[in-house]
């Protein structure tokens, strides 16, 4: 690797200033916050909710979150009869501009090869065990459109402020492995 | 093509192992092999849909034996040789011998954040009228094609209904090949669990894919 980037940059393919603007970019400002300010917000104003199903992209945007990996977003509502769950069997598809990079867990094999037969099974590898007759509803990503599962936002959070509501928002719940944390597992 | 990116419905690999506590990056280069892939791609001399399969073209024992960065890293070095940038020599030595090409563009820091903040949006007019609406069922080709495709094999052949029209989207089939972007109606397409799995599949299940309107045909 590091021959590699001796060669682009000595062959002037690359500029060095450019390379640390991006691994910048996603070290310090795309990150899951971004998708957890977006489902914070979707659950406290409903204005904002309906925008989000009707034309995520837009509303998204209009929280500042545009870019690579998050050019085409839809998001997708976890419901008491519904569980989103998203993958990428082909590569490793993922909406970075919402959540950042993906976890490793997410671009193997095992991830990739059972979220569409068994996902159950890999739900439960998660400590989330869901009712049978809850619909699981999987969202393969297949082309450059990209997924946010909006979870459901956990009782006993009334009043809460949208910075407070944020916390409880994890990663993995806007990938729909788990449910968002509950109010008594975060320092509130 | 039918490589081992196409990992729908596999069995063998084992359990999902969520790291609790993982960090962004498992090793130094990691981060640059990010950078390095993003920043070749932004000379704008290929596709990323040429980038994936080039990615899913390396063997099946490489592909399942080395993590996502490595297959980066192995995919970008393909690129650049094939290309024209650099020499097999030079990937070996590690040492320029080899006379430049001029990249189309070279981004510097302000303009890479620009880059990273514009993505590369895929949607594009279509001169015909989507030929399909949402509740429609259709019915997935099936083809195996030698080039890039992203129909997953679990797919074909399997009705489903539409659900979402995202407008119109450039084709990676042709877009991967030199065969320009080609943009076609693209639809989520969402199967029963049963459809897809048969015989002891989860009765809860349902499963979309998107998929370009070549892709399908009226069921």
């Amino acid at each position: 690797m590091k021959a590699l980037e001796t060669l682009m940059v000595a062959k002037g393919y690359v500029d060095p200033a450019a390379l640390d603007a991006i691994i910048d970019t996603y070290e310090t400002k795309v990150g899951p916050r971004n998708g957890a300010r977006i489902v914070a917000k979707a659950w406290t104003d409903p204005a904002f909710a309906k925008w989000l199903k009707d034309d995520a992209t837009a509303a998204i945007a209009s929280l500042g979150y545009t870019g690579r990996q998050g050019e085409h977003m839809v998001a997708v509502w976890n419901s008491d009869t519904e569980h989103n769950l998203t993958v990428c069997t082909l590569c490793s598809c993922y909406p970075w501009a919402v959540l950042g990079l993906p976890p490793v867990w997410y671009k193997a094999p095992p991830y990739r090869s059972r979220a569409v037969i068994d996902p159950r099974s890999v739900l439960a590898e998660f400590g989330l065990e869901l009712p049978e007759s809850t619909r699981i509803r999987v969202w393969d990503s297949t082309a450059e459109i990209r997924y946010l599962v909006v979870p459901q936002r956990p009782s006993g959070t009334d009043g809460w402020s949208e910075e407070r509501l944020m916390e409880l928002v994890t990663r993995n719940a806007m990938i729909g492995t788990e449910q968002a944390a509950l109010p008594g597992k975060v320092a509130a | 093509m039918n490589g081992p990116q196409d990992l729908g419905g596999q069995m063998g690999f084992g359990p999902v192992a969520p790291d609790r506590n993982e960090p962004l990056f498992h090793a130094v280069w990691e981060p640059r092999a990010l950078a390095l892939t993003v920043a070749g791609g932004a000379m704008g001399h290929w596709t990323i849909d040429e980038s994936r399969h080039v990615r899913e073209s390396l063997p099946p024992a490489i592909y399942y034996g080395i993590t996502y960065y490595e297959i980066w890293f192995r995919a970008l070095s393909a690129l650049l040789v094939r290309h024209g940038f650099l020499s097999e020599a030079e990937l070996a030595s590690g040492e320029v011998s080899a006379p430049r090409r001029a990249p189309n563009r070279v981004p510097d820091a302000d303009m890479m954040r620009g880059v990273l903040a514009r993505g590369g949006p895929t949607e594009r007019p279509v001169a015909t009228p989507a030929r399909y609406r949402a509740g429609d069922r259709v019915r997935t080709i099936v083809e195996h094609r030698e080039g890039h495709t992203r129909l997953p094999r679990y797919v074909r052949g399997k009705v489903g209904t539409i659900e979402i029209i995202h407008g119109g989207h450039v084709f990676p089939d042709t877009n991967a090949h030199g065969g320009g972007e080609a943009p076609q109606w693209l639809y989520t397409v969402a199967f029963d669990g049963s459809e897809l799995w048969g015989r002891g599949a989860d009765p809860s299940l349902s499963v979309s894919v998107d998929a370009w309107e070549s892709y399908l045909e009226p069921a």
